[in-house]
């Protein structure tokens, strides 16, 4: 099929993405690393040039990145439980033969679609404010007094309100591997006496759990990199409370202009990243094969 | 002007040959059939005098320039696929007008040829469907046309019978050789069906596993098969294969005699036989048969005969038609 | 389950689904509704749901105070603009990959992914400083360069997929037929994709409308689009929650119109495949 020619042309047509992928990843990364190891700062007219590891070193042992650390696992495990587990619930209920799906399924979605900045701001001040949100009405009503969502409960705030963005991608997700399974299996399990639980434990599950690999790989590429509703919510506050490494960087870099230590950060976000992009090429190498 | 010659050409995948030293030449204006058995590489060889597969070592020359470093789009030659390869989202006008619209033709030149080429293949009523609102002899016939339109040195056809039923492959087989007795243009044609070949080639090329087995005229190759591949190969019902005493007391390893070369009797014979099976087509009759000592050998009556299963028999060959090959399954005379 | 299932059952089941699809779909709803409500209609306890007076008055002001569709032109731009380069570059390569596939060409394929999962704040730095020294901040061409290298592997990858649909005979047809590569890439390849060629565009087009880091940090006011204009809600005068349901519903609906559309392809570009 390919000729020499066409070979040849091929390795010219896919030059230009070549080129521009790997100046975005390289040069830019390889500057930061470069970065990290200087004793830099825009404000500061003391750029004492080389310092080695002691941004790392520094950066490593600051109680703000232990924190941001902290911060960062805690929101991307808590939002991959919250939306995976969800995610099965929604798509097994939608996998049902409900009357209305089309309307359903654009309502369960539509979220993903919400850009962050309108889907924090909504529920920082519509719902979760706690003089005229909406919750504060319900617990008030229920007799509870209201949640001060984000100034008691910062972290939780934005966990909820990221789970709800990436709900729907879990969800359609997670439906889309639910209605692979054929019916000739539904009736074979049945046939066999399976009750919902076994039928659930024995069939779906193995079933999706490719899907549900798949899910938390790629939620977690995503969520560790969660910025912009922390930006307009809390500003990473109170303190660090809700201080996840994106922003961490973001603060020193474009706030203390600690080019530096940002750097460093950056680099260490890096490094984490890789580790779950490693599980994920996997899978994707496997899927390109076939 | 579509004279092609192949000077030992050689394709290599990776370390495995697949085209072996082809050396032949086509003569203009004659209609040559490569065949062969699945994977012999006649399509491999078909494709690269087209110029979509590269050439490892040798030279394809067209019409005395060589070609083997040129792309396809500039070799003039045209080519009908087995899938027809039709461009669904244009009509047949368009599917047949592209090559021209590629070579810069002036409108009303186009439409002219266009109506011509459909006029020939009798698809002027269908100029404005799309290719998905046609059947599959339809289709054919735009693939076709398609290449007529361009006035090509000579046409390539790679096996563009085989998703047709039957009848129509028949049919077809008929207008293409029609075909070729109008524009007079060389025509190379790849099929994996004997008789395809036979019935439309002027020449015969036979390959296996990638080399030319024999190369010569229908009967030529049904008369004087140069070895047990091709005598086997051409012919329906196979030739018949025998070893052992009859063929030593003719001093050979192998005799071949075509079923439609020997003599049935009753009484007598040089190969007693039981018949295991027999298929009555009322214009000819096929007798399976089992000889001892020797195999199975089939029969082929002119008419209606009367013998079923389990019926002895005695099978003669006629000498005059007798092959004998030799311990390398090389023709002996 | 869907064998034979008592009526109870399934009504059970079908009002628990529009519940729960209901409650995950509300706070778009309740945004919409606050939307046309006065500032002090917005912070009423206990809240008005649907008798209120309706008002427009919120969408006149977004524009008349804010100049919102300043905002939505930056995001228009920046979105489809973006994306229309991006698809220059990558339907060569797609084709590349696709048709004349070389031992590599997985490879770097797997390679141009990876760089999508590449965390932004690794190269917030050199980026910010390099725009800055380029005078490329708050430029709408630096921007949506950005957006552009953000989308292209997704791009490239749907189109592959895509493209790999394409039985390579009638590409050698095309061929034989003397058309050039570029020809081939024009007249014959892209109508035949156009289906995919488009729902990728839908995708990678929701995909930068939404992208909250780069252009929070890359835009100040020329080329701040829509994530950016919503931002500045966070630090608002007075009271603001009509005006913020008003311009986030401008700004989410187009989206939410489009991402109807693209299901399929969001499961078929975000996973990468890996879930069909």
């Amino acid at each position: 099929m390919a000729t020499q020619q066409t070979t040849a042309a091929g390795r010219i047509l896919v030059a230009p993405s070549v080129i521009l992928l790997f100046a975005w990843m390289i040069v830019p990364l390889a500057m930061t690393l470069y970065f990290s190891s200087l004793r830099y700062s825009l404000l500061d007219a003391e750029n004492s040039g080389f310092v080695g590891l002691q941004n790392y070193t520094a950066f490593l042992s600051d109680p703000d990145f232990i924190a941001a650390l902290f911060n960062t696992l805690i929101l991307v495990g808590s939002v991959l439980v919250i939306s995976v587990c969800g995610g099965i619930l929604v798509a097994l209920l939608m996998d049902q033969p409900v009357f209305g799906q089309t309307v359903l399924r654009l309502m369960v979605i539509a979220p993903f679609f919400v850009m962050p900045t309108v889907s924090a701001l909504v529920w920082k001040n519509l719902l979760m404010n706690p003089d005229s949100g909406l919750f504060a009405w319900i617990a008030i009503s229920l007799g509870f007094s209201p949640v001060v969502w984000f100034t008691n409960h910062p972290m939780l705030s934005v966990i909820i309100v990221v789970s709800w963005e990436w709900l729907p991608f879990a969800s359609l997700i997670l439906l889309t591997a639910l209605q692979s399974l054929d019916e000739e299996q539904k009736e074979a399990a049945s046939l066999d006496g399976a009750g919902p639980i076994s039928y659930f434990g024995y069939i779906v599950l193995p079933h999706i759990a490719r899907a549900i690999t798949v899910v938390i790989l790629i939620e977690t590429i995503f969520l560790l990199s969660v910025f912009a509703e922390i930006y307009v919510t809390t500003s990473g506050g109170p303190g660090v409370a809700t201080t996840n490494i994106p922003f961490l960087v973001y603060k020193q870099a474009l706030l203390d202009f600690d080019v530096g230590s940002a750097s460093a950060g950056g680099v260490i976000a890096v490094v984490l990243a890789n580790v779950v992009a490693i599980f994920l090429m996997r899978i994707v190498g496997r899927n390109l094969e076939g | 002007m579509g004279s092609i010659e192949l000077v030992n050409v050689c394709k290599a995948f990776g370390g495995v040959k697949v085209i072996n030293s082809v050396d032949f030449a086509i003569t203009d204006g004659s209609f040559t059939v490569f065949v062969g058995p699945s994977g012999c590489g006649k399509s491999t060889l078909l494709r690269m005098i087209a110029g979509l597969e590269d050439v490892t070592s040798g030279q394809v020359l067209i019409d005395g320039l060589d070609m083997t470093n040129i792309g396809p789009a500039k070799r003039g030659l045209a080519m009908v696929f087995q899938s027809y390869a039709l461009y669904p989202h244009m009509s047949v006008r368009g599917n047949i007008a592209f090559a021209l619209k590629m070579a810069r033709q002036p409108a009303n030149v186009i439409e002219q040829k266009v109506k011509k080429a459909a006029g020939i293949l009798n698809l002027t009523e269908y100029l404005d469907r799309k290719p998905r609102e046609l059947s599959g002899g339809q289709r054919q016939r735009v693939a076709i046309g398609r290449a007529i339109v361009r006035e090509p040195k000579a046409f390539l056809f790679d096996e563009p019978l085989s998703n047709l039923d039957a009848a129509l492959r028949v049919q077809m087989r008929v207008e293409i050789d029609e075909l070729h007795q109008k524009l007079k243009t060389t025509m190379v044609y790849v099929t994996h069906d004997q008789v395809e070949a036979m019935t439309m080639a002027d020449r015969i090329v036979v390959l296996d596993k990638g080399a030319v087995a024999q190369i010569g005229s229908p009967l030529e190759l049904y008369n004087k098969p140069n070895g047990l591949f091709v005598a086997s190969f051409i012919g329906s019902p196979t030739m018949n294969l025998v070893m052992g005493p009859s063929a030593a007391k003719r001093g050979a390893t192998t005799l071949g005699v075509r079923p439609e070369h020997v003599e049935l009797s009753t009484t007598a014979g040089e190969w007693p036989a039981q018949v295991l099976h027999a298929e009555h087509l009322g214009s000819e009759t096929f007798i399976y048969a089992r000889a001892e000592g020797i195999g199975p050998l089939t029969i082929r009556l002119s008419g209606e005969a009367t013998h079923h299963a389990g019926d002895r028999i005695f099978v003669t060959p006629r000498e005059a038609h007798v092959h004998r090959f030799d311990k390398d399954g090389k023709r002996i005379g | 389950m869907a064998m034979k299932q008592s009526a109870g059952k399934r009504v059970g089941v079908t009002v628990l689904a529009w519940v729960v699809a209901f409650l995950i779909f509300f706070p778009i709803l309740w945004t919409f509704i606050t939307s046309f409500k006065s500032e002090l209609d917005a912070i009423a306890m206990p809240p008005k749901f649907l008798f209120f007076n309706w008002t427009l008055e919120n969408y006149v002001e977004v524009q008349s105070r804010s100049n919102y569709l300043r905002f939505a032109e930056n995001s228009i731009i920046l979105s489809i603009g973006a994306n229309i380069v991006g698809l220059l570059i990558s339907v060569p390569a797609a084709w590349s990959m696709a048709f004349a596939p070389t031992k590599r060409t997985k490879d770097v394929l797997m390679w141009m992914l990876s760089t999508k999962m590449m965390p932004a704040v690794g190269v917030l730095v050199p980026i910010y400083l390099l725009f800055r020294d380029l005078h490329l901040l708050d430029s709408l061409w630096g921007i949506g360069f950005v957006l552009m290298l953000l989308n292209l592997p997704i791009l490239i990858w749907m189109l592959y997929t895509y493209f790999k649909e394409i039985p390579v005979d009638i590409l050698e047809a095309a061929r034989m037929d003397g058309a050039s590569l570029l020809n081939e890439i024009i007249y014959i390849l892209t109508p035949m994709a156009a289906p995919g060629i488009a729902s990728t565009m839908l995708l990678t087009v929701i995909l930068s409308w939404n992208e909250a880091f780069w252009t929070l940090n890359l835009a100040t006011s020329n080329a701040a689009p829509l994530t950016a204009f919503i931002a500045s809600y966070s630090a608002p005068e007075g009271f603001f929650w009509a005006k913020l349901s008003a311009a986030s519903t401008l700004a989410i609906a187009p989206i939410l119109v489009l991402g109807w559309f693209s299901q399929k392809q969001l499961v078929r570009g975000l996973t990468f495949g890996a879930v069909k």
